[in-house]
């Protein structure tokens, strides 16, 4: 009976542990390894911590990667700000009619693929866009301008492809506040900022932390978005990963940079849920 | 509102002069007015859907009236925001803040005044040995038992000394062993601080035991604000006799009207003298409401005044002092009559099957026309 448990066991664990270890494990030591060493010339190759010491000795690189983990950062606290009250209103003021319709409304933008939501922007305002078009015609600008390649518009866009994972989350935890809770600390005296900081954010504290996690993740490994709506101007950290994969086919640099990042997403998702005061295992359930 | 009627020498801590609230074309509350004085223990007393939690909500602030007045010590608080208002509302299900411990639950409102953070503290400890939770301050709200989560809630919105202590059935969730002793204390808590309570309920005996008055309320109007005693012994509408305790109701017809007293016979066949009520005339159908406790098992002969019937015995329903023996006429078995049965041992000899003569005073139980014919 015991062993035939462990057996059942062994079965169903066996695709996972074997997708985990020949897509996730073997990959990462191959690039791990990659990362460590340098080719010649010649074709040889030999250990070395070149790839790390130029990550640090040239500016453009460890300045794109602060950029980037700072606009992640920001990113993430916009999304939450902006899901939020949408959360809110979805949970708790909307009728429980409705409240389904609405959550539809929000993933029926996700049906279709980011790139797809991306070029949606990019024809809004793009300088020949319809936003440009119309502002032009009210007679509100002289000449279309350039809405696209710069920080504002990028960001936008990252937070727009974001939002579903920080709103899924702050809807499942605001379902499980009691409304008897805003309602007492509304009745004790309370405004609306102290019933924000007191009783919401407090009680969707797992929450808000799962999804800023996702969102965080999501945006510092992004391509896509930054790459089109920031344009040349976006210096995302993924893109010099990509050029240096595919444009000067220098893969050793290229793993150090993607292993510079994965340390970077684990040092701030660390810190967050220390700050926090959270446990992942709690976060991700 | 007998006993109540305004007084320039009484100070009435809420006011509530002809409250109306809408949903659509239903009115939850229908013209609702009562004044409490300070320091009593006023109740209001309804079946689920009577409008009680609506008008509750009306005087805290979460709903606003579609007509009438609230005041609050004198000020109308028409338009204010919950918040503002000097009363507090403790929760069915208390709503206590599972995030914070005890003091900070307690403190919330304090600090929302902007009080010291020294004289916060020394509230919290003084509020807390007075509802007997000395020592609690830090405890998380989780680690409390039934009780100990109501007096926190209590002390919560007790601190705050509001002009109006607002309850909204909080001893529903408790087991009934606690609920009983939560009464008591409740009301002795009321009497020691001596501020306004406001309390809803269903359950007529919390409304009862706790109360200086009671209102019955039914889909959205009050049927009699009262004494609990005059609220048990003299209902003024067949609901309130119907609601409020026990009854045998009878379904008769007055053949004769002499004074205070009338003849009524029932479908049954049983004729019985009853008290007389103004309104009712000879030949108008009526209603008779008549208290278990009021009918005497085997009354002594001879007693003149005596309404006496004959019945025999169905069961005896056992449940210590408040057992009942359960009965029906020996001529017609449609009508059942409930039998306070004092646990003396005198009745022991009593099983179901027997006969019995049982008797009660001509001047006992309520009689109202019936608009049923």
């Amino acid at each position: 009976m015991k062993t035939s448990a462990r057996w059942t066991l062994v079965l169903f664990m066996a695709p996972v542990l074997l997708w985990l270890f020949l897509l996730i494990v073997l990959p990462h030591i191959d690039l791990l390894i990659m990362s460590f060493r340098v080719e010649d010339y010649q074709g040889g190759s030999d250990w070395s911590l070149k790839n790390y010491v130029m990550f640090f000795s040239e500016p453009v690189y460890w300045l794109t990667f602060v950029r980037t983990a700072v606009y992640s950062i920001l990113v993430t606290f916009l999304t939450f700000v902006v899901a939020l009250p949408v959360a809110f209103y979805i949970t708790k003021v909307a009728a429980p009619r409705f409240q389904g319709f609405m959550t539809v409304l929000l993933l029926l933008p996700f049906w279709v693929s980011e790139l797809v939501r991306v070029y949606g922007w990019m024809i809004l305002l793009r300088e020949s866009g319809v936003i440009n078009h119309f502002l032009v015609n009210l007679g509100l600008l002289n000449r279309p301008v350039e809405m696209l390649y710069n920080d504002a518009t990028m960001i936008m866009g990252l937070v727009y492809t974001s939002m579903l994972f920080m709103v899924v989350p702050l809807i499942s935890v605001l379902e499980s506040l009691d409304d008897g809770l805003i309602e007492a600390a509304y009745d004790l005296g309370g405004g609306i900022s102290s019933i924000l900081f007191r009783i919401i954010i407090p009680h969707a504290t797992p929450g808000i932390v799962s999804g800023s996690i996702v969102v965080f993740m999501l945006t510092l490994g992004n391509y896509l978005t930054p790459n089109l709506m920031g344009g040349k101007n976006s210096l995302w950290f993924t893109e010099q990963i990509y050029n240096q994969f595919i444009a000067s086919f220098n893969w050793n640099q290229g793993s150090a940079f993607g292993f510079l990042l994965l340390l970077l997403s684990s040092a701030v998702i660390w810190t967050g849920l220390k700050i926090t005061r959270q446990k992942l295992s709690r976060v991700v359930r | 509102m007998s006993g109540m009627e305004r007084n320039s020498e009484v100070n009435f801590d809420l006011s509530v002069r002809d409250a109306v609230k809408m949903f659509g074309d239903f009115a939850a509350v229908d013209g609702v007015s009562f004044d409490v004085e300070s320091g009593r223990f006023f109740s209001i007393l309804g079946p689920s859907g009577c409008g009680k939690t609506t008008l509750l909500r009306m005087i805290a602030g979460f709903i606003e009236p579609t007509r009438g007045k609230i005041e609050i010590r004198g000020r109308d608080m028409v338009g204010m925001p919950p918040n503002r208002r000097p009363v507090n509302l403790i929760f069915q299900h208390l709503a206590l803040f599972p995030m914070m411990n005890v003091e900070e639950n307690i403190a919330f409102g304090l600090k929302r005044r902007g009080e010291a953070r020294g004289e916060i503290r020394k509230k919290v400890t003084a509020i807390l040995e007075r509802l007997g939770l000395p020592g609690f301050e830090k405890k998380g709200i989780n680690q409390l038992s039934g009780g100990q989560k109501q007096r926190v809630a209590i002390a919560r919105c007790l601190v705050l000394e509001p002009a109006v202590l607002l309850l909204d059935e909080p001893l529903g969730a408790l087991d009934l062993k606690l609920r009983e002793q939560m009464k008591v204390e409740l009301k002795n808590l009321q009497t020691q601080v001596g501020t306004t309570f406001v309390y809803i309920t269903h359950d007529q005996s919390e409304a009862l035991v706790m109360s200086d008055h009671v209102a019955v309320m039914n889909n959205g109007v009050f049927e009699q604000i009262d004494t609990p005693q005059n609220l048990y012994y003299r209902p003024r509408t067949p609901f309130v006799a119907g609601f409020v305790g026990e009854s045998n109701v009878w379904h008769a017809k007055v053949d004769s009207k002499s004074g205070n007293t009338l003849e009524i016979s029932t479908a049954d066949g049983l004729a019985f003298r009853v008290p007389a009520a103004e309104e009712i005339q000879t030949g108008s159908r009526v209603k008779f409401f008549l208290r278990p406790e009021a009918v005497v098992i085997e009354p002594a002969g001879g007693v003149p005044g005596f309404n006496r019937i004959e019945v025999s015995v169905k069961s005896i329903l056992f449940d210590g002092a408040n057992s009942r023996l359960l009965a029906s006429g020996i001529q017609g078995d449609e009508a059942e009559l409930m039998i306070a049965l004092p646990q003396t041992r005198r009745y022991d000899h009593i099983r179901p099957g027997d006969v019995v003569e049982v008797g009660w005073d001509e001047a006992a139980g309520v009689c109202f026309s019936s608009r049923e014919q």
